[in-house]
């Protein structure tokens, strides 16, 4: 009898296999390591000294930075800084920027970067900001595209795990949030097991389209799920924001099993029109809580912190019409609205179908108030009602679509490594590429707005064995160019990204490079500590700090010889770097010190803080190659023994008596 | 002075108005690390970059040859010039307008002598530049100067240096070459005029 049922729950899980498989081609091909097609190169070649068509912008996951390529070549443009600290240029360690990753938690000098996303306007990318979230201590931050220099970030309080974030709307009027763990709304002191009772989830609309004044505009408090990846609509569903869920089971162990049981979970539809009314009728609760909102402005420097000490917050029984749920098979991650902004794409990643939702039926649905049930205040939708069609067959694993503006939907499948290609409106599949190894995130650029390029697809893989030559145990991630131009996709290049390309976002070359800042001009530097000429190059000791005020061009410091420093002083160079010609940075080291080195770009000034233990004289130099006599760029500082009366003097050339 | 002369002078006159508002003379440096190159703009009043900090980075970078900062305040030049032009377009309205055939020819030759005088001056200025280096400077190379050409383009170290009169200079050429052809005219109907008169 036992061994019978085994026979049989063998034969049944076979079965399920082979039928999933047998929508998906043998998968022998995909598992050779070329298929690349012979006119390949010419397709990626950009000659020494040409530009790059596209700007892509690549999440750096673990890392907490994002890193700038171009494509077709796959060259690396920039690694910017964000969430972690950079020793290369002293970001979060100098004064000036530690404010950056002041959260409410303390100083944060790491995060996890998933998604970044550009500012739109009308639904095309404008080329001003590139917003990305960081996962782990919820924050969205803005990075200004003329420095590509991250500018500005806020914490979202009442979240844990920002991941669906921070897709925004068409005119960026919000960037969104979502958090990826229910936890106690505010936070408490409960039996993890009381999940059902006392946790809670929160979609976040953050106020993104001024620069400096990014505020929490309002949190909706939604049922105790994960909430997962999000999109906004645009066209016809601009006023809409729509989020995965899964684990809509509640389960708070073995998720693995536990959230993986209902057939269907569900996509939040968001009306955030509908939220502005009930926030001008007082439909809200103010709530208390903590979160850090830092801003960096460029002619000072310098970033501040300010600290919010409450929040808007709606709660759907108290604004009908706000939230609705959509259910949809099964743990969706990638919710994808076409570019015409009326189909909604569900990347099941547990599902055999991909199902696409209609917004002008989920609309019609809620007219008609064709609900199955409500929870939490939340009307749960007919999936019959809002369903336009499934995709049968896909694939294994569909994760996240992205859209041609031809009438193509591109999912991509971890599971079975591949990229689907697939008329949406017809709900048929028409061409599949396989990828090097298990696509996570794809990108078309301009795939997300109302007018993609459809020229390139770039799948990001997760695992890149056998892809390049080893180098121990940890590989970078992989991300492939497709050409998808023609009617079958074909892979032309691959590269690799520094940290988890988990998602990337594409803006054409022209719409950026033109207003790149090269240098800050020198007039407009309002550093409290800069000097702009060396004949006002200074040191003053106030107590046991002394503020050393330092100028720097090639291929000199001013002062370079300082004495009368002390055993117990603190130290602050402020270092103003003289130069306004383009790439003419110049760093900044002492010995001894334990902090980083500073990278002072040209017009700015940068503090490194500095505490000498013991007597003696340390030199300090330029660290970066910035001249014929660079390596002549260097200076002293004389450390005398704590309490000793050797006075304070400092010259470059000729020692002066000093006032 | 015929009608037609008078016209050209005064037209010769009234163009260098332009050359207020447009730089007589550009000089040009491109070094491997200046693919952009570096630009310097010599108007009748002061000295400009081609951009805001051209200026400041050639400054910057002669300093390694103990060159002079090049500081438009402290030439005197730049203070003269604006009303030596002034001179030229009054004295050439004037004399349009007096007609008489002695002042076209003094105002021609005065414009020569100013250019003359001028490019000396610049010529002289380039000079001490390019030889009047700062003995502490940290690049020397014996018996190299690095006055810039006077018209023309040189190799000085990196930089290919280029030196060359800029619109509001080709306007005055045009001004010049109109005041010569002011009196080719009035030479060619002066000549007919004779011509005419003698069988009468
Ligand atoms: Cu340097």
């Amino acid at each position: 009898m036992l061994g019978k049922k085994k026979v049989l729950l063998g034969g049944l899980s076979a079965l399920v296999v082979g039928s999933l498989l047998a929508g998906c081609p043998p998968k022998k091909e995909a598992l050779k390591t070329s298929a690349v097609g012979t006119d390949a190169a010419s397709k990626v070649y950009v000659p020494p000294g040409k530009h790059d068509e596209f700007y892509v912008f690549f999440s750096g996951g673990f890392n907490g930075q994002v890193t700038v390529y171009g494509i077709p070549s796959g060259r690396i443009l920039k690694v910017i800084k964000v969430f972690s600290v950079d020793p290369e240029t002293g970001y979060g360690f100098t004064p000036e920027t530690r404010p950056m990753l002041m959260t409410s938690h303390g100083f944060i000098p790491w995060d996890d970067t998933h998604h970044p996303w550009l500012s739109q306007t009308n639904g095309e990318h404008d080329g001003r900001w590139l917003f990305i979230n960081a996962n782990n201590t919820p924050r969205i931050a803005r990075i200004d595209l003329t420095t590509f220099e991250t500018t500005e970030i806020i914490e979202i309080p009442n979240s844990a795990g920002n991941h669906p974030s921070p897709y925004g709307t068409e005119n960026t009027e919000y960037v969104v949030a979502g958090t990826r763990f229910s936890v106690p709304v505010p936070q408490k002191d409960v039996p993890i097991d009381s999940y059902a009772q006392n946790f809670k989830g929160t979609i976040s609309f953050i106020k993104a389209n001024e620069p400096g004044k990014m505020d929490v505009a309002f949190q909706i408090l939604m049922p105790g799920f994960n909430y997962d990846l999000a999109r906004c609509g645009r066209g016809p569903s601009h006023g809409w924001c729509f989020f995965t869920s899964y684990n809509t089971e509640q389960a708070h162990t073995l998720l693995e099993i536990n959230a993986s049981k209902n057939d269907k979970d569900y996509i939040a539809a968001i009306n955030w029109k509908r939220a502005e009314e009930c926030l001008s009728q007082g439909r809200f609760q103010e709530v208390p809580a903590v979160y850090y909102h830092n801003y960096y402005d460029e002619k000072k420097h310098m970033a501040v912190s300010e600290v919010k000490k409450s929040v808007k917050m709606i709660n759907p029984k108290d604004c009908p019409g706000v939230a609705y749920l959509l259910p949809t098979p099964k743990s969706p991650h990638g919710v994808d609205v076409s570019d015409d902004g009326e189909y909604i794409v569900g990347g099941g990643k547990l599902a055999t179908v991909i199902p696409i939702h209609s917004f002008s039926k989920m609309l019609k649905a809620i007219e008609q108030k064709a609900f199955e049930k409500e929870i939490d205040g939340v009307p749960v939708l007919k999936y019959d009602a809002v369903l336009h069609c499934e995709v049968e067959k896909p694939c294994l694993g569909p994760l996240h679509t992205e859209f041609d503006g031809k009438g193509f939907a591109y999912t991509s499948c971890f599971v079975s490594s591949e990229v689907v290609k697939y008329d949406y409106k017809g709900c048929k599949v028409v061409d599949r590429v396989p990828t090097y190894y298990s696509v996570g995130h794809l990108l078309i650029p301009g795939g997300d707005t109302k007018k993609p390029y459809g020229k390139y697809l770039v799948a990001m893989n997760k695992i890149t064995k056998d892809r390049q030559l080893p180098v121990g145990p940890e590989l970078l991630q992989s991300a492939q160019l497709y050409d998808i131009s023609g009617e079958k996709m074909q892979l032309i290049h691959e590269f690799f990204t520094i940290g988890e390309p988990h998602y990337a976002q594409a803006i054409p070359a022209d719409k950026i490079k033109d207003k790149i800042k090269k240098i800050y001009p020198l007039a407009e530097n309002e550093h409290p500590y800069a000097v702009k000429a060396e004949k006002d190059a200074r040191v003053e000791r106030k107590g046991n700090e002394v503020h050393v005020y330092m100028t720097m061009i090639r291929s000199h410091f001013v002062p370079d010889n300082i004495e009368g420093i002390r055993v117990g002083d603190t130290v602050y160079f402020h270092v103003t770097n003289l130069e306004q010609d383009w790439d003419i940075p110049h760093g900044f080291a002492v010995k001894g010190s334990e902090e980083a080195e500073i990278l002072v770009m040209p017009g700015q000034t940068k503090t490194l803080v500095w505490k000498p233990k013991a007597p003696g004289v340390y030199p300090f130099y330029c660290t970066d190659f910035c001249s014929a006599l660079h390596q002549e760029m260097q200076g002293y500082v004389r450390v005398s023994p704590a309490g000793s009366n050797v006075p304070l003097r400092y010259y470059t050339g000729t020692p002066t008596t000093q006032k | 002075m015929n009608i037609l002369s008078r016209g050209l002078l005064a037209l010769a006159s009234l163009l260098l108005i332009l050359t207020y508002f447009l730089p007589l003379w550009r000089i040009e440096l491109v070094a491997p690390q200046y693919p952009e190159g570096l630009r310097m703009f010599i108007w009748v009043n002061r000295i400009t970059g081609g951009t805001e900090f051209d200026l400041y980075n050639i400054n910057l970078l002669n300093h390694y040859i103990g060159m002079k900062p090049i500081e438009p305040e402290a030439i005197p030049e730049l203070k003269i010039l604006p009303f030596i032009i002034g001179f030229l377009i009054a004295f050439g309205l004037l004399s349009a307008i007096l007609g008489k055939r002695v002042l076209l020819y003094a105002w021609v030759i005065t414009f020569v002598l100013l250019g003359v005088a001028g490019l000396a001056d610049f010529y002289k200025w380039g000079y001490d530049y390019g030889h009047n280096l700062n003995p502490n400077a940290p690049i020397k190379i014996p018996g190299l100067a690095y006055q810039p050409p006077l018209i023309g383009t040189k190799q000085l170290l990196n930089m290919l240096a280029s030196s060359f009169p800029d619109v509001g200079g080709y306007i005055a050429v045009v001004s010049l070459f109109l005041g010569f052809l002011a009196i080719a005219i009035d030479l060619r109907f002066s000549e007919t005029g004779k011509a005419e008169v003698k069988p009468a």
